[in-house]
């Protein structure tokens, strides 16, 4: 029997039809029309999002098994949307700047988009492998997007290699948890796998595989080399990209996978990910002492704040999951609130990259410098900003399932990473000032700055409200 | 145990893997061991129809070539869709039908992009 129920899909049908739309619209106007192309992709998005909101978040399956979409789903699907917007309304200006406006980018980051929610709704190993390529290709194309520069060429091409490789070892896995469970939906493999009485070898090995694609695509130890050359050699506003939005997909796509299919070997995986958030954790605390490129020390950021997202993980309970939502949210609009000021750091119209130009930037623009300092604090996890609390529900979660290592490591090495936030606020508030960035701030960028400033104040006054909607949109995966 | 029995049924693939491996290490490893090896300048140099080799093997390309290359095999896979397509079309009715048509308006966007980008066009 066909089941042809496309109602769940909506919110993806529509940004595919206008993805292509504009893309026609594109291509016979010229790349004069970007930025009215970059506006549209942003309204299809806000479109989408109504759509979203209109649709009913009870748990459906649908298309045979392959698409599932429920509360969690949907929680994520919203916190991707937001992020392309925020990233649309931060490269306009950007993209003119560097003269790489063409109208494919836009389109590209839409068509990603489709692929990141069709990860978080994915039921099925090959729709997720299918969102997955999607969102990767995407990616790929975005990273080597200024085609006239050495570095960015040099990060495509590495993004696309690794991103290949990690691919395959995805499929591979796959391929050998299908041989052993028989099927590559979802339920059925969960169904499977409760029927052992022991694991068979080749299923963790599988799972071995499908962990090591994943952990490529969230960037985590020992699979991150990569993220450090292609957030420093992609564009800035492809970087922001990279920092915000594939990371809430893959954690996304990462807890189904592991809370559903997988949770009966569950032994298994915790170990794994166990390692995987540790090691992510130091390597993103220590590395990123020695960085002088501010780009390089986002890219170990993230790298460490994957591993704090992935405690939230390996805890395996439904606060856990919750925790990961909510830190996941946090981080998303701390990284859009800097990488608003990063793509601002401009000195006659050539951008500037460095930690040591954003010295005494507290005299030349006290309102930038005070906004990154709070963005800073944030992210070193100071009270009573939003940040603290991103930290505070994860470790929580992991001392009550008794997590008591990975919870102190985690204290311990984000005292490390303050080290180095803190450092950009002394080079900002206490070094020599240099000459001032250029002063032309576009409104978007405002905008996101205000209200990325505004999140993290104001989240303490009234925290119930995310975080029960974090809670409940994790805890779906547990039903 | 059942999942014994599932990799029992994968057996003929082992073992053809095994003849396969043993005959191709065979012929190699034979043709290295028996064969007589008595190399001269001659017979070491490039081997063009019998003139001296006029440049390196590996020249350079003009990308112009891969984009051809790309373009149709995007739009020989198509092909290879249609013709399964057609022929059964009177099974899979009009889901089938409608199904291949919506395939094609995508790869139709895909074709005008390309058209208008000038991807086409050789000069």
């Amino acid at each position: 029997m066909i089941d042809f129920n496309l109602v769940p899909l909506l919110p993806e049908l529509f940004l595919a039809m206008a993805a292509m739309g504009l893309l026609i619209v594109g291509v016979a106007h010229g790349n004069s029309v970007t930025p009215v192309i970059c506006w549209a992709c942003a309204a299809a998005l806000v479109v989408a999002s109504f759509l979203l909101f209109g649709m009913s978040w009870e748990k459906q399956i649908v298309l045979n098994g392959m698409f599932v979409f429920d509360n969690f789903a949907g929680f994520m699907k919203l916190l991707i949307i937001l992020g392309l917007i925020t990233t649309l309304a931060l490269s306009v200006k950007y993209l003119e700047q560097e003269r790489i406006s063409r109208f494919e980018y836009p389109v590209l980051i839409v068509l990603a988009g489709i692929g990141m929610m069709m990860m978080v709704s994915a039921s099925n190993l090959l729709a997720l492998y299918m969102g997955l390529e999607l969102q990767s290709l995407s990616l790929y194309v975005l990273a080597a997007f200024n085609r006239n520069s050495l570095r960015s060429a040099e990060a495509g091409i590495k993004y696309f290699v690794l991103g290949a490789l990690s691919s395959g070892m995805l499929l591979f896995g796959i391929s050998l948890i299908y041989g052993f469970t028989g099927s590559i939906d979802f339920g059925v493999i969960r169904g499977a796998l409760e029927g052992l009485e022991a694991i068979p070898f080749g299923v963790t090995f599988g799972l071995v595989f499908i962990l090591a694609g994943l952990a490529f695509k969230i960037s985590a130890v020992p699979f991150h080399m990569w993220t450090p050359d292609v957030y420093q050699g992609a564009p800035t506003c492809v970087t922001a990209l990279f920092a915000i939005v594939p990371k809430v997909a893959a954690i996304g796509l990462l807890m189904r996978l592991l809370y559903e299919p997988f949770l009966p070997v569950h032994d298994q995986w915790m170990q794994i990910i166990y390692f995987v958030s540790l090691g992510s954790m130091v390597l993103g605390a220590f590395a990123a002492i020695a960085q002088a490129n501010i780009k390089r020390l986002l890219a170990y950021s993230s790298i460490g704040n994957m591993g704090y997202a992935l405690i939230g993980i390996v805890v395996g309970t439904p606060e856990g999951a919750g925790a990961v939502v909510l830190y996941i949210l946090i981080y998303m609009v701390m990284t859009a609130g800097v990488f608003a000021i990063v793509l601002g750091m401009r000195r006659d119209g050539i951008a500037a990259e460095d930690i040591s130009d954003l010295s005494g930037l507290s005299k030349t623009n006290p309102i930038q410098a005070y906004a990154m300092a709070i963005f800073m604090f944030s992210m070193s996890g100071i009270p009573p900003l939003a940040g603290f609390f991103g930290k505070l529900f994860i470790f929580q979660a992991a001392v009550s399932a008794e997590f008591y290592v990975l919870a102190t490591l985690g204290i311990m090495t984000s005292v490390v990473a303050a080290y180095y936030y803190l450092k950009i606020i002394k080079v900002m508030f206490f070094d020599e000032s240099i000459e001032a960035f250029d002063k032309d701030i576009p409104f978007a960028r405002r905008v996101v700055l205000f209200v990325a400033v505004a999140f993290l104040l104001v989240f303490v006054i009234r925290p119930e409200a995310i975080v029960e909607s974090a809670q409940n949109a994790a805890a779906v995966l547990f039903t | 145990m059942a999942s014994q029995d599932f990799l029992i049924a994968y057996l003929p693939i082992l073992i053809f893997m095994a003849v396969a491996s043993v005959i191709s290490v065979a012929m190699i490893a034979g043709s290295l061991l028996a064969g007589p090896r008595k190399p001269d300048a001659e017979k070491l140099s490039a081997y063009e129809c019998g003139f001296d080799a006029f440049s390196d093997a590996r020249n350079k390309f003009d990308v112009r070539f891969y984009l051809v290359t790309l373009l149709f095999i995007i739009f020989d896979l198509e092909i290879a869709f249609l013709f399964p397509w057609a022929i059964a079309l009177g099974d899979i009715g009009v889901f089938g039908f409608w199904s291949m048509m919506v395939f094609l308006a995508v790869l139709t966007v895909g074709f005008v992009y390309e058209w208008k980008k000038g991807g086409l066009e050789w000069e």
